[in-house]
């Protein structure tokens, strides 16, 4: 799953990070205008939408997740779609797989016994997900600890106030211990968008985390009040290409929350395609976090197969 | 179906809009379209046909009517006939036809988008996004005009036929933007679409007929230019309204000088995109993509002007080239298509010429190695970088998808650069600094300007030009202005015989009063005539004085004069009307002997000529009064954030005074260009002119900056055709003249022209010593 490069970071910029300007108006246009712009259809739309599976991390964040719960979840990410479905779409069972299972801490065993010998990734949550509020050090064992536990990649939450107070040398310490701390596991940084002020703000934090050696970032934990949306995954998807041309290095970029209707997760794709190429339509470069997106999908995909629209309980549940 | 190759290439793959409504629809009409006149389809047997076709394909859509004389004069009749009908419905039952229009546009949004697609080759996702939407807002907007136009107009009545001519770029908009505010305002249309693009105009007329509407309100020809010159001459034609290129509206101009029609004209353009270094430049981009690569380039207000500051140039064409590298070039009918065909091949041959003659020029063409479709008219989008400008590529309206790309150092230059051009019809300002956004979106001449965006639209705000891109708003309350009139047009032609009252040069002096040498007042200065000939004024009672008799030379220095006078519009309201009271009162000190020399000149009483004095020092107070009254408007449209609608200054404006009243006539017409910020060149009245020659003292003793006012005594039929003709003269407003010949002489650089007539209210004086310009500002945290 891991190929490539990795972003191996560079020095903070400070000047660079101050003269980032958005103009909201004028990106809110084009964030409307895009999906308007791009249509995909018919078996077009089919191919993406199970690239679209390809890029879930199919999360479950819930105080009442047990272990059996994320089992099921797991065995769905190895095999999301029914296999009378996918043989008559001439896929081998196999092809198709969520990109990894993404779940707190404690449950991480639970995954990587379910998963093991599949090409799907653990994921977890951390740094004192979703607030961030508890200290560096306590950031940093969690980390250590879920990377020690089997965790392929970890989601981190990074510290909001930094931003707002604009102290940008901190969070980019911050997040570069991380890094330090991830070790070989795969670092996504959240920023937790809906808890920042302006889009300038995600975008100078999106450079940042990047400078800092983020694999991803994140916009959302999927508890701040909004989520992923078009806007803001555009600001930072602008980020990640000036930092690629400025850098050479190589960042991916996951929305998360909100996002559970086929049509939409076209619409990221099709954001991915359009504003940074087709590399970044994989896995390695673009995820999805969601839980109920699937099974939208599995509908779909089924419609456009019989020509009748689906139901859910046609459709196995994780 | 291979998904498995599909998902490993991840293409676009191809998003078809269906035909097959629209073509159903066009069948019904049959392969030969005929004209909708009186509420009837009408064919004349002889008539001569062209085919209409689909320039994605080259498929024929259809057979249309080259209208005839006849078949226009035809056309022309009904409309009068129907008009004042029409009229004296109440505003109600009009407001609730174009409700009905309205509301037939929006259900049968996705019908329209389809033909429009099929006719013009434009993207199916702008007709359906863009045209179509505005079209139906155009007519709710102007329901609502109809409905309260008692209110808001009061006195005013319509105008009567209008002939309406439009081009194949945005077709059934730009009907919607003749038609709507036409008929809101009580008056009847004829309108040619363009010989490309007729099929949604004869849509609509179908729609129209289904509403309701009354036979003959509106009546659709096609046909050619001939067809065009028809309708434009028909001497039951009222008013003509006019979108295309700067060329046309030059022979429409020259066409309709010599008749008392009315004219609005929205023309050619060549509008600067500027883009600073502290702007998103991101978002700049995806800008310029609207600007310059929406239908195919092929829009009058296109950014096709790229001035960017020098500091990010490179970095900004690296990303330009990268994003045009994105864009889809193909059958518009896809809905992932970012541009479509070119119209005809007679404009995608222009489109290549320029090109081509530019590259000979030596300038650095760039074009994406982008598929395009091997049949059907398409131009790839086209960037040219370091033009300079006098490259053709900055000069001439391309009308096609290729931006010129120049660099500026600073925001002065900037501005320089978008005003060195003969057009003004649109700019758009980069940078988030609000200061120097906003600095130079003022600083630019033109009628529309949009900060952080560009190409939006909205029923509420006027569009239309300055400079040779036009005149006449459309959009707005100012749309409705020239659909409207307060009393009788004042008829062209000549009304004064030439001057058996200073034919003879010299005369006989009365001997009672020292000798006064009149000068001519240039540039604040006393000056003789170039010519050193003088004009004798004869009153009743023999000789009055002498006047300088003015020459072409001394009108290109007060032109000059008044050019270079900048200042005063800069000046705040508040100092201009300090200055204009000031000159009221410095008037009022000297009444007695303004009022002398109007008796001698008139022989009218002395308590007459002290009532006109008077009367004239009111009159300076009421503009003075005006100067900061006469506000803008905050537009309210579909945008989040402002439009300012700004009345600005022509500029230089050649005035020719009447010889009635002559002092009076004189400070009621000067008075609201001076208000207003415009420079002005006065021609006083040639019979009276010692009045107005007096008033150079009091100008000069009112710390008026110098060439704001400017005044050449003479013979009015020597001086004026050489001020109308001045291509640097902004606007003429001119009495008891030859009209016509100074509508004809005016083309040059196309400013307006109106027979002024001080009897007008202070409103229509003041709306006509300015133009708008609506400045969009976006806004959001």
């Amino acid at each position: 799953m891991h190929e490539g490069k990795r972003n191996s970071g560079t020095l903070l910029d400070i000047e660079w990070v101050n003269s980032i300007r958005i103009n909201r108006s004028a990106l809110i246009r084009r964030a409307a205008n895009l999906p308007a712009r791009r249509a995909v259809k018919n078996e077009h739309q089919i191919a993406w939408m199970l690239q679209a599976i390809r890029c879930i991390d199919l999360t479950t964040l819930a105080g009442d997740d047990t272990p059996a719960r994320v089992k099921r979840l797991a065995k769905k990410a190895i095999r999301p779609i029914r296999s009378d479905l996918l043989s008559a779409l001439g896929l081998k069972a196999g092809r198709i797989h969520c990109a990894s299972v993404c779940v707190y801490h404690n449950l991480i065993d639970a995954v990587t016994d379910s998963l093991n010998g599949s090409s799907v990734n653990t994921c977890a949550v951390s740094s004192g997900f979703p607030a961030g509020q508890i200290s560096h050090e306590e950031k940093l064992h969690q980390i250590k600890a879920s990377v020690a536990a089997g965790a392929d990649e970890i989601d981190i939450v990074i510290s909001r106030a930094l931003v707002l107070a604009g102290d940008w040398q901190s969070l980019y310490e911050e997040i570069k211990d991380f890094r330090e701390a991830c070790g070989d596991a795969h670092l996504k940084t959240i920023l937790a968008t809906g808890e920042l002020a302006t889009l300038r703000q995600i975008a100078q934090a999106s450079i940042v985390c990047m400078s800092a050696g983020a694999d991803f970032i994140k916009t959302s934990t999927g508890k701040e009040k909004t989520n992923a949306t078009l806007p803001v995954g555009l600001t930072m998807v602008r980020m990640i290409r000036e930092y690629a041309e400025r850098s050479g290095n190589i960042v991916g970029f996951k929305p998360a929350g909100g996002i559970s209707k086929a049509k939409v997760a076209v619409q990221w794709l099709a954001m991915m395609k359009e504003e940074l190429g087709d590399e970044w339509m994989q896995p390695n470069l673009f995820r999805i976090g969601a839980s109920s997106l699937l099974g939208d999908i599995e509908r779909q995909l089924e419609f456009h197969l019989s020509g009748r629209y689906s139901a859910a309980n046609r459709h196995p549940m994780a | 179906m291979d998904i498995s190759k599909m998902l490993e290439e991840l293409d676009w793959g191809p998003a078809p809009e269906s035909e097959k409504f629209a073509r159903e629809f066009l069948s019904r009409f049959g392969p030969e379209h005929e004209l909708f006149i009186a509420g009837e389809w009408y064919e004349n047997a002889e008539s001569e046909r062209f085919s209409t076709r689909n320039p994605a394909t080259g498929e024929v859509l259809g057979d249309l009517i080259q209208a005839s004389d006849a078949d226009v004069d035809r056309a022309v009749a009904a409309a009068r006939a129907a008009q004042p009908g029409w009229a004296g419905l109440s505003a109600h039952q009009r407001a609730k036809h174009l409700y009905a229009i309205a509301r037939q546009v929006q259900k049968h949004s996705r019908l329209l988008a389809v033909i429009e697609t099929l006719d013009n080759g434009k993207p199916i996702r702008e007709s359906r996004d863009i045209d179509i939407p505005l079209v139906a807002r155009h007519f709710y907007h102007h329901a609502g005009w109809a409905q309260i136009l008692d209110e808001t107009h009061p006195g005013y009545s319509p105008i009567g036929v209008c002939g309406a001519i439009i081009p194949w770029n945005f077709p059934l908009l730009m009907l919607a933007w003749k038609v709507a505010p036409a008929l809101a305002t009580g008056n009847t249309v004829v309108l040619k679409p363009a010989e490309y693009t007729s099929l949604s105009a004869l849509a609509f007329a179908e729609l129209c007929a289904s509403a309701g509407l009354p036979a003959g309100v509106l009546n659709i020809i096609t046909g050619d230019g001939r067809t065009g010159a028809a309708l434009v001459n028909h001497e039951n034609v009222d008013k003509v309204a006019f979108t295309g290129s700067t060329e046309v509206g030059r022979i429409i101009r020259n066409a309709t000088a010599d008749s008392n029609k009315g004219l609005t004209l929205e023309l050619g353009g060549k509008s600067p995109f500027i883009v600073f270094e502290d702007a998103d430049l991101d978002s700049a981009i995806e800008g310029l993509v609207n600007a310059i690569w929406f239908n195919q380039g092929q829009v009058c207000c296109a950014g096709s002007r790229l001035l960017v500051q020098e500091s990010i140039a490179e970095n900004f064409h690296q990303k330009l080239r990268v994003r045009m590298s994105k864009l889809r070039i193909g059958n518009p009918m896809d809905k992932a298509i970012d541009m479509g065909a070119i119209v005809d091949e007679v404009q995608l041959e222009t489109i290549t010429r320029l090109c081509e003659q530019a590259v000979d020029e030596g300038e650095q063409m760039w074009q994406p190695d982008t598929q395009i479709p091997k049949h059907g008219l398409y131009f790839p989008p086209t960037l040219f970088t370091n033009v300079s400008p006098n490259s053709v590529i900055a000069q001439e309206e391309i009308f096609g998808p290729v931006l010129a790309s120049l660099t500026f150092r600073s925001p002065a230059e900037a501005i320089s650069l978008a005003n060195n051009t003969r057009y003004g019809l649109a700019g758009s300002v980069w940078s988030q600094d609000i200061d120097c956004a906003l600095e130079v979106a003022r600083s630019i001449k033109a009628g529309t300007i949009w900060v952080n965006c560009t190409n939006i639209f909205d029923a509420n705000s006027g569009f239309g030009g300055y400079r040779e891109s036009g005149f006449g708003r459309e959009g707005g309350i100012e749309g409705l202005w020239p659909y409207l009139q307060t009393s009788t047009i004042t008829a062209v032609g000549k009304e004064v015989d030439n001057t058996e009252v200073i034919a003879e040069m010299l005369g006989e002096h009365s001997g009672e009063s020292l000798d006064r040498t009149t000068k001519l007042y240039i540039g604040g200065k006393q000056r003789r005539p170039d010519g050193a000939y003088s004009l004798s004024i004869k009153g009743p009672d023999g000789l009055v004085g002498e006047v300088g008799r003015g020459n072409r030379k001394d009108v290109r220095d007060a032109v000059e004069a008044a050019t270079s006078s900048t200042t005063w519009a800069s000046l705040n309201a508040h100092t201009r009307a300090q200055i204009l009271f000031y000159i009221g009162e410095n008037l009022q000190l000297r009444r007695e002997e303004f009022a002398n020399r109007i008796c001698a000149m008139t022989g009218e009483s002395t308590e007459e000529a002290l009532n006109e004095v008077d009367d004239c020092v009111a009159e300076w107070f009421r503009w003075a009064s005006w100067c900061d009254k006469y506000d803008g408007r905050v537009h309210e449209t579909t945008l989040h954030g402002l439009v300012l609608a700004l009345n600005e200054p022509l500029g230089v404006v050649g005035l020719a005074c009447p010889d009635t009243s002559s002092l009076l006539s004189f400070t009621r017409l000067l008075g609201p260009l001076m208000a207003m910020g415009n420079s002005v060149v006065v021609i006083p009245s040639q019979k009276h002119p010692l009045a107005a020659t007096e008033m150079y003292q009091i100008l000069e003793t009112s710390d008026l900056p110098s060439g704001v006012v400017n005044i050449i005594t003479g013979l009015r039929d020597e001086l004026l055709p050489v001020l109308a003709a001045h291509d640097a003269v902004d606007a003429v407003w001119a009495s008891e003249c030859d009209m016509a010949e100074i509508q004809k002489v005016s083309c040059g650089n196309m400013k307006q022209t109106w027979a002024a007539a001080g009897s007008v209210s202070d409103q229509e004086l003041l709306r006509r010593a300015c133009h708008v310009k609506n400045i969009w500002l976006p806004h959001g945290i």
